[in-house]
């Protein structure tokens, strides 16, 4: 009998170029995605050294990180506007398909990817990115990498890698209602630590895995980087093929149906043996709020922000003492006491449709609370269109949220929406790092729905407790 | 790139775990299209206050260190965005060797792939160096040929790094230039996979 395999073993081995003992192996890398901060030097290598993109057709360009999400026909910031104006020329030099900033397919590159149907099952993906483990949701072996192997993959549509380790993360049993996907995964980091990934790529699985919708799965997979892993997948399932039925990029009738065979091929086989495994049991996780400046530092809603004497040893005192004093903590607080002055719901971990729908059923009828400014911030333009058409937009906007265009906004701050020094923002982004928001920003981690119930009530609630109104 | 053998240079201990790329160079310094000029913005908001005034507080800024090219740090060194201008901004300001117990794995990557040498010790040969250089002064040899950090008062330490990336570091490969003697295997490959 053939030896069971994982995903990440199957992946990896159709897509050796070339091979050699004692060295990492050349992969071939199926999609190249490609956005304006990461690619500028590496375009520039490539005109240096007189080199072509090798396939364009594999490679596609977004602008996400620096665009304004408001008054977008005129770019204030020169600088921005320089790095998207080098974007269009270089990709109009080298031929590579570009969404700009006023094209309806432009969005955050991991929204985008698997909305278009470019990311698919069993694919080699990467991006000048460390979120590329998003598109891990679709059993696609995708990782970020730096502008150096941006320059590399442009030119050889290849890349080195060392065969990574395999770790599986099981998370046996259901989440609760009013459990998300983000919840998840920030417990995860809570429990297993910020590198517990480092070195591997991680398969998620089990129960609540498999309940999960693609959205869910992306947001899981979106912050294995947080875990330390390059990349962090699940198998193809029934759920997967769903999704990408009918997608831009994926074929239609007959051819569709026999690549679906093919993707959920590629599932992990029964009794394939990773080289780590760990557990956690989802019924146990409550809603998260991370309350320091990693995200594995999270805690459930219902508890105290822990003191210094929660540390098992001194370098962890000091991690403490440097997080409560950077975050304005006193330590042993409840954090539901704790009050914020911002609220930003978007980014690439949690932007999509089904997270907007989500937040919005918590808002229908409320008023953001005096004292909090909250910005929603959709990942794509379709997906804004979406929301639109459904009346998501009113609701928010009815409720004293700001609706802007989409980008990654507030959750690197690199354009004009800035968490001013010292204000506290609750956000459904992915890292919580010191300055992250914006020099002196406090930023806290949570799911869209906890961030919805923050901005009515001015402070943390667990959702689960929250009166809300059934939505018609 | 710069090729590195021996170097041998002033040590710079920033006793902290989890060090992230955006500590490294914030956000609002990657705008840029160049590889050149960010060494200026290295660690930015803890060198310098809101008003863009060097800290004394913050130790890089003090006489001791200046002229450092050896960084030594905690655990987890680079974790977070997998900006190459975190690499870059430590090279510009004059860092060829970082020392530390561990990395995220980009921005491992990115160090080997712009001739700065990262250096995997224990968290016991690590805190050696982090104390000696905060008492004093304090400067160390790295060989990447032999694979040996050592100093002049008996302090020796070996590291491993794998031998295609000591081979980019040593020689300063173009690593494009080196794909493309497989260019055959790649066209192979395509053919046979559309
Ligand atoms: S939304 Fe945030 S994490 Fe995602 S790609 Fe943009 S900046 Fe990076």
């Amino acid at each position: 009998m053939r030896k069971p395999k994982t995903i990440i073993e199957k992946i990896w081995e159709k897509h050796i170029v070339h091979h050699e003992e004692g060295k990492p192996d050349l992969l071939y890398i199926d999609l190249h995605l490609v956005h304006e901060v990461t690619s500028p030097q590496a375009f520039e290598g490539l005109r240096i050294n007189n080199r072509k993109v090798r396939r364009p057709d594999r490679t596609f360009a977004t602008m996400d990180h620096n665009v304004p999400t408001i008054h977008r026909n005129v770019i204030k910031d020169e600088v921005s506007k320089t790095q998207m104006e080098t974007l269009k020329a270089n990709c109009e030099e080298f031929g590579v398909p570009l969404a700009d900033i006023h094209h309806p397919d432009q969005g955050i590159v991991h929204v985008i990817g698997p909305e278009l149907g470019l990311t698919q099952p069993g694919k080699t993906i990467v991006c000048g990115d460390s979120h590329t483990s998003t598109h891990g949701a679709f059993g696609a072996l995708a990782f970020g990498i730096g502008t150096s192997e941006v320059e590399h993959v442009l030119a050889t549509q290849t890349i080195w890698q060392q065969k990574p380790k395999t770790l599986n993360v099981k998370v046996n049993g259901k989440l609760g209602t009013g459990v998300t996907a983000k919840d998840l995964i920030l417990a995860i980091i809570g429990k297993f630590g910020v590198k517990f990934g480092t070195g591997y790529v991680i398969e998620y699985t089990g129960e609540a895995i498999r309940d999960l919708s693609m959205e869910g799965r992306m947001t899981v997979c979106n912050m294995s980087i947080e875990a330390g892993a390059r990349a962090g997948l699940i198998s193809p399932d029934d759920t997967t093929v769903e999704f990408l039925r009918g997608k831009r990029h994926v074929p239609n009738g007959q051819e569709f149906e026999q690549l679906a065979e093919e993707w959920k091929a590629l599932a992990t086989d029964e009794g394939a043996i990773y080289d780590e495994q760990v557990e956690i049991d989802a019924d146990e996780i409550e809603p998260q709020v991370t309350w320091g400046t990693n995200p594995g530092m999270c805690i459930p809603v219902s508890a105290n922000v822990p003191t210094v004497d929660d540390a098992n040893h001194d370098n962890e005192r000091e991690e403490i003492t440097r997080a409560l004093e950077y975050m304005g903590l006193e330590g042993g607080e409840p954090i539901s006491s704790v009050e914020i002055e911002h609220v930003f719901i978007g980014s690439c971990t949690n932007s999509r449709l089904a997270d907007l729908r989500r937040a919005s059923e918590i808002v229908k009828g409320h008023k953001v609370n005096p004292n909090v400014r909250a910005i929603v911030v959709p990942g794509s333009h379709s997906v804004k269109a979406q929301a639109e058409k459904e009346g998501i937009d009113l609701i928010f906007k009815n409720a004293g949220f700001e609706w802007r265009d989409a980008g990654c906004s507030m959750c690197l701050a690199m354009n004009d929406d800035v968490v001013p020094e010292g204000e506290r923002c609750a956000s459904t982004s992915n890292r919580n790092f010191e300055g992250r928001q914006g020099t002196g920003a406090r930023t806290h981690l949570v799911s869209p729905e906890m961030a919805a119930a923050a901005a009515i009530k001015g402070h943390f609630v667990d959702v689960r407790h929250l009166s809300i109104p059934t939505p018609s | 790139m710069e090729p590195i053998r021996k170097h041998e240079g002033l040590v710079y201990p920033l006793n902290r775990a989890n060090i992230d790329t955006d500590q490294i160079i914030p956000k609002q310094f990657l705008k840029r299209i160049s590889r050149q000029g960010f060494g200026q913005f290295v660690f930015y908001n803890w060198r310098f206050d809101s008003k863009g005034e060097l800290r004394n507080d913050f130790s890089l800024n003090q006489p001791k260190y200046q002229g450092t090219s050896i960084l030594v740090a905690g655990e987890n060194f680079g974790c977070g965005s997998s900006r190459e201008h975190a690499p870059w901004a430590l090279q510009d300001y004059g860092f060829r060797v970082i020392i530390a117990p561990s990395y995220a794995d980009i921005f491992y990557n990115n160090c080997t792939k712009n001739g700065i040498l990262p250096v995997k010790l224990t968290e016991e040969e690590v805190q050696t160096l982090i104390n000696n250089a905060e008492a004093d002064q304090y400067h160390v040899t790295v060989d990447l040929e032999v694979k040996k950090v050592y100093d002049n008062q008996g302090f020796e330490a070996s590291f491993d790094l794998d031998d295609y990336k000591r081979e980019m570091l040593l020689n300063g490969w173009d690593e494009i230039a080196v794909t493309l003697t497989h260019e055959g295997k790649i066209s192979q490959f395509e053919q046979a996979n559309g």
